[in-house]
C-alpha cells in the first residue's frame, strides 16, 4: 500500500492506493497522526484506488474517527468501490462514516 | 480437487496465497463475485487471526490449510498451532456499544460471508464453507 497526501484548501486529502489491511494499517494511522498534530482537522480519505480492506484496516479507520473527532475535526470517506460498501454495510460502519461517492461530494459536505 | 499448503507465520504471506487460492476458483469457473469479496475477505481474516491470535506472531510456528475445490463449493479449513479459544460467545461488532471498538470484526466477517463456518473443539481450526451463487453477504451465517 502507498498514500499520496495533499491539501485542498483547509482539507488534507490521502489517496490511498492499494490493500489496507494489517500488514499496513500502522502507515495511514500514523500519518493521519502526524497530520492532526501538525494542525490539520479536516480529512478526506479517497479509496478509489483501493480493492480491499480488511477488519484491522476498518478498526483504524474507526480510531482515526475518534481521534480526529476528539481534536474537533472531521473525516469523511470517499470512493468505496462495491465490496468496500458491502464491508461497510455489513459491518454497520456506514452508519459510523460520512462516506461521499466521490471526491467532489466528500469536500463540498465539509 | 483437494489441496494441502503450510504458511509461515508471517502476515506478508497471506495476500500472496489468498490470491492462489482465487486462482483456483476461477480456473474451476467459480462465481467471480463470490470468490472476490466472500472467498477472499474470510480466508484472509482467518489467516490473520490464526496467526495474530493462534500462533501468536511466533515464527516458529505454522498455519497449515486445506482447500476442496468443486464448481458446486469450495471448501477451507485453517489450523493454527495455538492453544484455540471459545468462538461461541463473540460480542456483535453492530451494536451501538461495540460500533465504535477498533476490534472484533474479523469473525463476524467470516460468518456472514462464508455459508457454513465451524470451528473444531479446541477452537484452533475453522472450516469455511463457500457455495457458488451470487457474491455479497449470505443469506443464513453459522
Amino acid at each position: 500500500m502507498s498514500f499520496d497526501v495533499q491539501k485542498k484548501d483547509d482539507v488534507t486529502v490521502i489517496d490511498v492506493k492499494g490493500q489496507l489491511i494489517v500488514g499496513n494499517r500502522q502507515e495511514l494511522k500514523q500519518k493521519v497522526l502526524d497530520e492532526l498534530e501538525a494542525g490539520a482537522r479536516k480529512f478526506l480519505i479517497d479509496f478509489a484506488g483501493t480493492g480491499y480492506i480488511d477488519s484491522s484496516g476498518l478498526g483504524v479507520l474507526v480510531s482515526l474517527s475518534k481521534k480526529i473527532r476528539e481534536q474537533g475535526g472531521e473525516l469523511r470517506l470517499a470512493n468505496l468501490n462495491e465490496d468496500l460498501r458491502t464491508l461497510f454495510e455489513l459491518t454497520k460502519l456506514d452508519s459510523l462514516f460520512h462516506i461521499a461517492n466521490n471526491r467532489e461530494a466528500a469536500l463540498a459536505s465539509f | 480437487m483437494d489441496l494441502t499448503y503450510e504458511l509461515p507465520t508471517d502476515l506478508r504471506a497471506i495476500e500472496d496465497f489468498v490470491e492462489k487460492l482465487l486462482v483456483e476458483g476461477r480456473r474451476i469457473g467459480f462465481n467471480p463475485d463470490r470468490l472476490r469479496l466472500n472467498l477472499r475477505v474470510s480466508v484472509t481474516e482467518a489467516l490473520s487471526n490464526a496467526m495474530l491470535y493462534g500462533n501468536r506472531q511466533d515464527p516458529r510456528k505454522r498455519v497449515r490449510i486445506q482447500a476442496s475445490f468443486t464448481t458446486r463449493e469450495i471448501a477451507i479449513r485453517v489450523t493454527d498451532e495455538g492453544r484455540g479459544f471459545d468462538p461461541r460467545h463473540l460480542p456483535d461488532p453492530t451494536t451501538p456499544a461495540n460500533l465504535r471498538k477498533t476490534r472484533g470484526r474479523g469473525i463476524f466477517l467470516i460468518r456472514h460471508l462464508m455459508d457454513e463456518v465451524n470451528y473444531n473443539d479446541q477452537g484452533n481450526s475453522v472450516e469455511m464453507r463457500l457455495r457458488n451463487g451470487p457474491g455479497g453477504p449470505v443469506a443464513h451465517a453459522s
